[in-house]
């Protein structure tokens, strides 16, 4: 029988003495074990989270346990744990252990969660479908056949299919909320900035946030609010004060909510989820709260400015995994740039490749204010215009996705199919406004559909307090 | 084939240098390690300074303030809203893959370095900009190794550029210029100035075309000149190079060129083709570093009298020659100090003489650093002031009581010359017995004197001061020698 769907299940066990955090943590154990080939997990980090699982239970005995006492969390691996080895899912990161604990995760810890692994991801945070690993694929526990979504493809898994409480991934064009989707989660992006990005390993530096993936709105509102905050170590972190997102989730106020016509009427929508989101809207307007049709004339440039700009800073981002220091070198070279280049082709995989090359070109002399100032420019319109919108709307709907989980291999020939996944989710990251999928029924094969919605920056509580009302609604 | 000097003259020279200052900061520029110099290698290395995944950076605001004072040394404008960028490159010494430096959006932009040429010629040497950037490693190529050993200690230690305008015009006019930003650092006391060490370092870019051209030639980038003499001869020889080559009909390349200095010669080490392509962009991981307006007139508040405020002060208000200034301001602490003891006496010749003499000559003699002279500038000004009040003469007082002095700066100098029986005596009752007994003992030479041999009352001088130990007062006895003789 499955047990610990939300942590308020964990914390009733714990408080009527049902359980402690030991059972806990070896429930999640033998989950793993049994779900072992999800290949959600790429490290269990058995010894060390019964370890602290112990402590947390003597924490709990004399009354001292944080907020998270009970919590088992797993982190994606591109996450910083002291000690621990952490490789983003890479050939070129192969046996590096990180000195020190990203601020997020430890955030977590000092709250008393307990880490119980490291996930699974595409390498360096870049691709949709998890394919892209050295750590090989995760697989969709909705459907074994079918990609979890990507690039935080096992977080999504891990929680889908009840291996930790909740999880811990990184969203950087939609890395997050794709696979909350997928996988039938919530999952949300945060504000830009909202969460400190020490220890988190880069993709592209002004686009990335920590997520969290949980099997309801309030788990992950709590965590969040937790990992959230400024951080000396990450100047370019917020200052502003995080609300208790998880204490401010009753919501009855009537709001103004828009939908964009161009992401409704795209012909990529899958006819099921475009449904399922026009319900969505039509219940919205049955219970007082004003929907409006809005355009979004700038929808066909916002892949192209969100490639343009990540691959640019990913290109510079992972110029320091070059064979010098750390990680992979390889053993063939007879000189210093042989060294480099054959450490950087061996040890990177082709997609990683694939952006640092288009990063490279769109940042070069001759084609910089062609592509890169010019992506630039486009960023801050789509930002405006995001942000105009968000203070005439409190929030914007829209698909998550615009298919639900496809299946192995289906993109694998085309990377522009591929980018095309994350056309409804790169507006929130383009913008670095705060957003949130939630699940939405079904397609007809049973596979998960996400909703998402997006709120004006440094507004999660009012996103989560809306999730939290939509999930309701949803489930009756 | 020689250059004749008719040729050598139709050609102007034209440079423009870019000075890398190492900041003396505690910390890296985006580190908290510490940038000690001279420390084991790779002994300051945290994770920020080996860039590993996952680290981001930090702007240390003292190494701001740092470019900010030299802004304000050159009448920069400084600018509010600093943004950095980051430089794409990889080699060993460079953890990141990356600089971070500033591109567009330096933090000072424009100002001038006045100079005083040898000549005495001034001239102004515009600056386009000074920018803050981080240090590299060091590769480190031992004998007989075949790999090649990074040491990351120096890396992320911070720097700053100052880069001037092709307002140069000459080897010497570029000597002056850095002899001028060493002495700016060194009164900031921001860089140590040492370019030997390597923690001021210089580029410079240098073309040649006929005078009165309008445009200039094609510039050569000359690198590793690892002192001032090396930069103005680097200069000279590309002078001299460029223009054979011109005169030879071949054309200039624009390349980048290292200095040899056993030889005092240039060679190429890449051309603009294979140049890097730095692929500069907006630095993603720092967030723009205000310089507010209470923060500016703080840093301005802290700024030190600078050079060419106190020449202007020692010709102006002491009444010194130019030379006499120069020499007293071209090292902060002997400024101060000459400054110091200007406020307790009001002789600012004579002060300036102690300096310019027996002070230097000490300090000289034993390499000594003038925060390691023993006397005070009061106690000096003490000296100055008993020689003025005739109490001692010159001579007894820098050869006798000034030795005393250098051995216990603590004893006030009448004292010393008291204790020794040095004081002058000016009183004409004790001083004329004295001259009477020396012109009784050199009839003959009184003779001599009378009959116009005036040269003699050197030497009954002489006498006067040998029978009186030295402490007639030569003022005194002078006046009661010609009352004698001439009677």
């Amino acid at each position: 029988m499955e047990k610990f769907l939300s942590f308020d299940d964990i914390k009733r066990s714990l408080e009527n003495k049902e359980t402690d955090c030991k059972a806990i943590v070896n429930y999640y154990l033998n989950n793993i074990q049994t779900k072992a080939h999800l290949n959600a997990f790429v490290e269990v980090y058995t010894d060390s989270a019964l370890e602290q699982a112990a402590k947390v239970d003597e924490k709990i005995a004399s009354g001292k346990a944080g907020r998270l006492a009970g919590m088992v969390i797993g982190i994606k691996d591109v996450l910083c744990y002291q000690n621990h080895e952490v490789n983003a899912s890479s050939k070129i990161l192969e046996g590096f252990e990180s000195q020190f604990t990203a601020t997020a995760v430890q955030r977590l810890i000092d709250e008393d969660a307990i880490i119980i692994g490291r996930l699974n991801c595409d390498e360096f945070g870049m691709g949709s479908s998890n394919e892209n690993s050295v750590h090989g694929k995760t697989l969709n526990a909705a459907d074994e056949s079918r990609v979890p979504g990507g690039s935080s493809g096992g977080s999504a898994v891990a929680v889908q299919a009840n291996l930790c409480t909740v999880s811990l991934g990184t969203d950087t064009g939609g890395s997050v909320r794709q696979p909350a989707a997928f996988t039938g989660l919530v999952g949300i992006k945060p504000t830009y900035s909202r969460v400190s990005r020490w220890g988190l390993i880069a993709y592209a530096s002004s686009f990335d946030t920590i997520g969290v993936f949980s099997r309801n709105v309030p788990d992950n509102a709590l965590v969040m609010q937790i990992m959230a905050g400024p951080d000396d170590f990450d100047s370019t972190a917020s200052r502003k004060p995080v609300p208790a997102f998880s204490e401010l989730l009753h919501f009855e106020k009537r709001v103004k909510v828009a939908y964009l016509k161009e992401t409704i009427e795209s012909p990529a929508l899958q006819p099921e989820i475009k449904a399922n989101t026009l319900a969505v809207l039509d219940r919205l307007k049955q219970e007082g709260h004003q929907v409006d049709e809005v355009n979004f004339p700038l929808l066909k440039y916002i892949l192209p400015t969100y490639y343009i700009l990540t691959t640019a800073e990913a290109s510079s981002n992972l110029s320091r995994f070059d064979g010098v220091k750390y990680g992979y070198r390889t053993p063939n070279a007879h000189n210093l740039e042989s060294m480099y280049k054959m450490t950087r082709s061996e040890g990177f995989g082709e997609e990683v490749k694939r952006r640092i090359m288009l990063g490279t070109f769109v940042l070069s002399a001759s084609y910089y204010d062609a592509y890169f100032t010019k992506a630039q420019k486009v960023r801050r319109l789509i930002k405006e215009f995001t942000e105009d919108l968000l203070s005439k709307y409190d929030y914007i709907i829209m698909p998550t996705t615009p298919s639900t989980a496809f299946k192995f291999g289906e993109h694998s020939d085309d990377p522009v199919a591929m980018y095309l996944e994350d056309l409804y989710t790169v507006q929130a990251s383009v913008s670095g406004v705060p957003s949130l999928s939630i699940p939405n029924g079904v397609d007809e094969s049973g596979l998960p559909i996400g909703l998402q919605i997006m709120a004006n920056s440094f507004k999660e509580a009012e996103l989560y307090a809306f999730a939290n009302y939509l999930t309701k609604s949803n489930s009756n | 084939m020689m250059l004749s000097a008719d040729i050598k003259n139709k050609y102007e020279l034209v440079v423009g240098l870019e000075v890398h200052a190492q900041l003396l900061t505690k910390s890296k520029m985006y580190a908290s390690d510490s940038t000690e110099f001279g420390n084991l290698p790779n002994t300051h290395i945290s994770v920020l300074t080996l860039g590993h995944p996952g680290t981001l950076p930090k702007v240390n605001k003292k190494a701001v303030e740092f470019a900010v004072k030299m802004g304000l040394a050159c009448n920069s404008e400084i600018t509010r809203r600093n943004i950095f960028a980051r430089k794409n490159y990889f080699y060993p010494d460079l953890p990141k893959g990356y600089q971070i430096t500033q591109d567009k959006g330096p933090i000072c932009v424009g100002g001038e370095v006045p100079l005083t040429l040898p000549d005495g010629t001034k001239k102004s040497v515009t600056l386009t900009r000074i920018h803050m950037e981080e240090d590299a490693g060091k590769s480190m190529h031992l004998v007989g190794e075949v790999d090649t050993l990074v040491d990351y200690n120096r890396a992320g230690v911070p720097l700053i550029e100052i880069v001037s305008e092709p307002d140069i015009r000459s080897s010497e006019e570029a000597y002056a210029f850095l002899m001028e930003i060493k002495k700016l650092v060194r009164y900031l006391d921001i860089c140590d100035g040492n370019m030997e060490e390597g923690s001021l370092r210089c580029d410079a870019n240098i073309s040649v075309r006929l005078h009165g051209a309008a445009e200039y030639g094609k510039k050569v980038e000359v690198k590793n000149m690892n002192s001032f003499r090396n930069v103005a001869r680097a200069i000279e020889h590309e002078f001299e190079r460029q223009i054979l080559l011109i005169e030879e009909g071949v054309e200039i390349v624009s390349e980048t060129r290292t200095f040899d200095a056993t030889t005092g010669t240039t060679a190429s080490m890449r051309t603009k083709e294979d140049l890097n392509d730095y692929r500069y962009f907006p630095e993603p991981d720092l967030s723009p570093v205000v310089v507010s307006e209470e923060w500016l007139e703080s840093v301005r508040k802290e700024m030190p009298a600078l050079p060419r405020e106190l020449h202007a002060k020692f010709v102006n208000e002491y009444g010194l020659p130019e030379y006499d200034a120069g020499v007293l301001t071209d090292s902060k602490e002997i400024a101060l100090y000459f400054n110091e003891l200007c406020e307790a006496t009001a002789n600012y010749k004579a002060a300036s003489n102690w300096m310019m003499g027996p002070v230097k000559s000490y300090l000289n003699e034993l390499t000594l650093h003038i925060s390691d002279f023993p006397i005070q500038p009061n106690r000096l000004a003490d000296l100055i002031g008993i020689i003025d009040d005739g109490k001692i003469n010159f001579s007894v007082a820098s050869q006798k009581v000034y030795p005393e002095m250098l051995k216990n700066g603590e004893k006030s100098p009448l004292e010393i010359a008291q204790e020794l029986n040095l004081i002058q005596d000016s009183d004409e009752g004790s001083l004329r017995p004295i001259v009477e007994s020396v012109l009784a003992e050199n009839g003959a030479k009184v003779e001599e004197y009378r009959s116009g041999k005036k040269g003699l009352m050197g030497m009954f001088m002489g006498q006067v001061m040998k029978k009186s130990q030295g402490k007639a007062d030569p003022k005194v006895a002078t006046k009661i020698l010609t009352e004698l003789l001439e009677n």
